[in-house]
């Protein structure tokens, strides 16, 4: 496994991409980085969505923002000046996305040149890639060590993040890792939903995650508090053990899509086997 | 028994099937940028060829894409047949470039 050790020593980066807008990018960027931080990690996230920027109200860090990615591109600011500390964690860091400009301020040179630069003080290095296939899609890869693909269980989502995994694999990056998230346990017990397993034998991506519809990631949206810090919640456990299997660790995937587990034995029960 | 079968039990028949199949073939075309429309396009010309040389059993002919991984793919061809083409000579004659050994030895 590739998880151990990075080969240019220092922080791990890893890109954080979907193909699709709207599966839960930006949401898995900010609580991966959570979780990490929460376990230790020292970790920087960078908001690679120039002219959309997001992260940083996700994070509840929109306040406090005086310089962004491009101002460190363009010399405006030190990179560390762009850099905002999270209100918990002192080892978590943001570097936001402009807002008023778009992809082409930034290039996958300067994206590269920015980890380099973050790479001795750090663990992981997380990029939120844009969505789609074009230049923001390339800044993000470009200096990634691992990427990360998004995706629902839901034809679209399937479809383009396989388009991507195509990309990261002519990039050199691949395979890449799979998140699946907002996962209706109830819809796929009633074979309404594709379920993990599913979206595996279709895609024939390792998965690194599987994060369940919870009501508990709007309210931690509406709040800025990321779900991966309520460890009440489904879908803030899930992303901490995502986190912990990008550690390395091996940890067992919650009983989620209801058919192998408790309903299965169920039926044998009944079945009398 | 059976009541809690048919509740519990019915598993993968609703549109989350339906989803996965189509997009088994959808994906299988993506990854070749191959569209589905060229691919009848390509078996019809296959056939074609074929069929100048035997008697093909049309209605039993299965041409399929099997792709092992995004990276592997191959086409599997199940071709019935019940004979020679009687007019094979024929057909030789509309394929000059094939009816003479000039074209191999330059």
């Amino acid at each position: 496994m590739e998880s151990e050790g990075n080969s240019q020593g220092g922080a791990r980066v890893i890109t954080v991409s979907s193909g699709k807008g709207g599966v839960g990018k930006t949401t898995a960027t900010a609580n991966l980085g959570i979780s990490l931080a929460s376990l230790g990690n020292r970790v920087a996230v960078i908001d690679a969505d120039i002219g959309l920027r997001n992260l940083d109200i996700i994070m509840g860090l929109e306040n406090r923002i005086v310089y962004d990615l491009v101002d460190v591109v363009e010399g405006r600011s030190k990179l560390r000046q762009a850099m905002i500390k999270h209100k918990k964690f002192d080892d978590l860091f943001l570097i936001p996305a402009a807002q008023t400009r778009d992809k082409m301020a930034v290039s996958p040179e300067d994206m590269t040149r920015v980890t380099e630069e973050l790479r001795e003080d750090f663990d992981y290095i997380l990029i939120d890639s844009p969505a789609g296939i074009e230049r923001g899609f390339r800044n993000a890869l470009e200096p990634a060590d691992e990427v990360l693909i998004v995706t629902n269980p839901e034809v679209s989502a399937v479809r383009d993040a396989d388009r991507i995994v195509g990309l990261i694999e002519a990039a050199e990056k691949g395979p890449g890792r799979l998140i699946i998230n907002r996962l209706k346990t109830d819809l796929v017990r009633k074979g309404e939903m594709l379920s993990s397993d599913d979206v595996y034998d279709i895609l024939g991506l390792a998965i690194i995650g599987i994060i369940p519809e919870d009501e508990a990631v709007l309210s931690a949206s509406n709040s800025g508090i990321p779900v991966a810090l309520n460890m009440n919640s489904q879908a803030g456990m899930a992303f901490s053990h995502v986190a912990r299997r990008i550690m390395g660790e091996d940890v067992p995937f919650m009983n989620l899509d209801g058919n192998p587990g408790i309903f299965r034995r169920l039926m044998r029960l009944f079945d009398g086997r | 028994m059976s009541i809690i079968k048919s509740l519990f039990g019915r598993r993968r028949q609703g549109s989350g099937a339906t989803a996965k199949n189509r997009l088994r073939f959808v994906l299988q075309h993506d990854r070749i940028h191959l569209p589905p429309e060229r691919m009848e396009e390509m078996k019809r010309e296959i056939l074609a060829v074929i069929a100048k040389y035997l008697v093909v059993d049309q209605d039993r002919v299965e041409i399929d894409l099997e792709q092992r991984d995004r990276r592997q793919s191959k086409l599997v061809a199940e071709v019935p047949f019940s004979g020679q083409q009687p007019a094979a000579s024929a057909s030789d004659a509309r394929l000059p470039a094939m009816s003479t050994d000039s074209a191999e030895n330059p």
